[in-house]
């Protein structure tokens, strides 16, 4: 075949302006009613942790008489009951959204500008640096990251939130930079970069607004199930007494403080239990509708 | 193909050592040392102290402390455990046998019900029961592993008394049966930890098998096989569940680390004498050297279990086979 009839002028003109990977998620969540759902369900628990001290009807931390209203079941005046230190299972359930969810937030963000960096560094480098780079990026795949920071929590004991949500970002991003690495890899050498580098576009140039913009589709995908995957982890460390501390309430340390009787202070365990497990749910719903949009489209 | 088996098993050698590097940088960011957390006594002179830190070479330079590490790694020496007053090889030693059994059952398990699900699923694919299946292994996908063992201890053992309520065997009788009866009291003691584990795991593999037979569904040899009057039981069974098998065998390497994790919140909420218990316990202590030789050793087994996994895969297709 002499002449390819290939869409000449499309594939050399200005791409036509492609609708944005966020609008596009949001489109398709909003289209199937079961994502719809899942985001409704979220914002109401978003809603609830935003205005925390507003909807709780007690304070979270105040233990007003440790012998008399102790270990109550649930009633109307304590809907969730009250915990061995007489404090009220709802507020500290409504106060536990509240850090769970923004520790999930903050601990993404972290781990997303890592993963993204590296990623990126080493898909871009290639050649020995990148070996080295995946290398170590194995190694870190491998240790279980529940693990992992159980011997970092451990080794430093009496951590605050705000350097529980610095490990529990530095320990989430390996699976993603080898997500964006793959993704560079494979745009590098596609022909609007090599257009850019006769252009005399620089590294950094390249990089940021060119190969970054094209891989924001799995970053998102793996920024929603970051978030769930931040809450399941958190609360487990918590539940192991060595993530959020006291008189803080998350959803894990409430369950910790019921856990030594599991058996009589059962709305200790159920209660926070569904928050989380309602929550991860909805997020990980969202991560699946988004990732269909963006398959879809390629 | 063995070349292909040796080159990973040098590369899972590399991971180890790295493991090791990183655990090793764990130890020494840490604020104190380990003679520090121990010895928050204040009855504990700082003269013994010092004695303990020279004991164990934590008075010299950081290069020999590194390469004294890995020389003991190499041995199989993980230190010394405080809280058992053992060494830490020992305490794990015992455990692992425990947590591999409760593992081994949970993941074969997990991928034989989990496949089943998905292949009743895709068999009556659209219909009410796939998508309350779906919603079902989309629930315990999303459920913290904790929190499930805790609600089948509350079920199963307080609320419809069937199990026992922890402990890898009756505590008082196990002695005085025989082998029979011991053997019937270690699997009856098994098997709620096991159900619970094979229920978190099974979710992720009936999700990912659902979509990988969705997946194969289309391809060609299936229009044909649909086409020569094979019955869609048939077809699902011999063409498409034969295909979408490989990308399952990938997913029990990466599987492992869940099903490590999920073993450790399920051992300590059974009470199942295993790894995992044992080192929540040196959570509670702070027995630092045993809490690393846990880390160390879940490491192992992950590099181990993807190591299975892809040499499982190459086995099985056809197309890496020959090389």
């Amino acid at each position: 075949m002499p002449w390819q009839t290939q869409d000449f002028a499309a594939a050399s003109g200005p791409t036509p302006q492609r609708e944005s990977p966020l609008a596009l998620g949001v489109r398709n969540i909003l289209r199937k009613p079961s994502s719809r759902v899942a985001l409704f369900v979220l914002g109401v628990i978003v809603l609830v942790g935003l205005l925390a001290p507003l909807i709780a009807p007690y304070n979270p931390a105040a233990q007003p008489d440790i012998v008399g209203l102790k270990d109550l079941p649930p009633s109307l005046a304590h809907p969730f009951g009250t915990d061995p230190y007489s404090r009220d299972v709802l507020s500290r359930v409504i106060y536990g959204a509240r850090l769970s969810l923004m520790i999930g937030i903050l601990a993404t963000i972290v781990s997303l500008t890592l993963g993204v960096a590296y990623g990126a560094i080493a898909g871009y480098a290639g050649g020995i640096l990148d070996a080295v780079m995946m290398r170590v990026l194995d190694a870190f795949l491998s240790i279980p990251r529940l693990l992992l920071l159980i011997g970092v929590l451990v080794a430093w004991p009496r951590l605050s939130i705000g350097a529980l949500v610095v490990f529990l970002g530095l320990t989430g991003w390996f699976g993603l930079s080898r997500i964006v690495r793959g993704q560079v890899l494979a745009l590098k050498h596609a022909e609007f970069v090599t257009a850019a580098q006769a252009l005399g576009a620089s590294r950094r140039r390249i990089l940021w607004r060119h190969l970054l913009p094209n891989i924001v589709s799995p970053i998102i995908v793996a920024a929603t199930l970051g978030v769930a995957h931040v809450i399941v982890l958190e609360a487990g460390l918590s539940y192991l007494g060595i993530g959020v501390p006291q008189p803080l309430a998350s959803w894990g340390n409430i369950i910790q403080d019921g856990s030594d009787q599991v058996a009589t202070l059962w709305w200790m365990s159920l209660f926070p239990g569904l928050f989380m497990v309602l929550t991860v749910m909805t997020l990980n719903i969202l991560a699946e509708s988004l990732s269909d949009a963006y398959e879809r489209r390629r | 193909m063995l070349r292909y088996i040796a080159q990973r098993l040098a590369q899972a050698a590399v991971i180890v050592a790295i493991v090791a590097t990183i655990t090793f940088a764990l130890i020494h960011l840490a604020p104190g040392d380990p003679f520090s957390a121990v010895m928050d006594n204040p009855n504990v002179s700082e003269t013994v102290r010092q004695t303990l830190r020279a004991q164990y070479g934590l008075d010299r330079p950081l290069p020999e402390q590194f390469v004294r590490y890995v020389g003991l790694l190499a041995h199989g020496e993980l230190g010394w455990s405080f809280s058992h007053e053992r060494p830490v090889r020992e305490v794990l030693g015992t455990a692992l046998p425990n947590t591999l059994l409760l593992m081994g059952v949970a993941l074969v398990g997990s991928f034989v019900f989990g496949i089943l699900i998905a292949l009743f699923q895709v068999s009556r694919r659209g219909s009410v029961t796939d998508h309350v299946l779906s919603g079902l292994s989309l629930f315990f996908f999303s459920m913290p592993d904790f929190w499930l063992a805790i609600l089948a201890l509350l079920t199963f053992t307080y609320w419809l008394p069937i199990f026992p309520v922890g402990g890898a065997f009756d505590p008082v009788m196990h002695e005085y049966w025989g082998l029979g009866g011991r053997i019937v009291d270690r699997l009856y003691h098994l098997a709620l930890p096991a159900l619970t584990l094979m229920l978190l795991a099974s979710a992720v593999v009936a999700r990912y098998q659902r979509a990988a037979l969705l997946d194969v569904l289309p391809a060609d040899y299936i229009r044909t096989a649909r086409l020569k009057g094979l019955t869609e039981p048939e077809i699902l069974r011999r063409h498409a569940l034969r295909n979408a098998l490989l990308p399952i065998i990938t997913l029990v390497g990466l599987s492992f680390p869940a099903l490590l994790t999920g073993a450790f919140f399920v051992e300590k909420i059974f009470s199942w004498p295993g790894m995992g218990y044992a080192v929540v316990l040196a959570i509670g202590t702070r027995d630092y050297p045993l809490v690393v030789g846990g880390v160390i050793i879940g490491s192992i087994m992950v590099t181990l279990g993807s190591l299975l996994s892809d040499v499982l895969y190459a086995l099985a297709d056809p197309r890496l086979r020959s090389r």
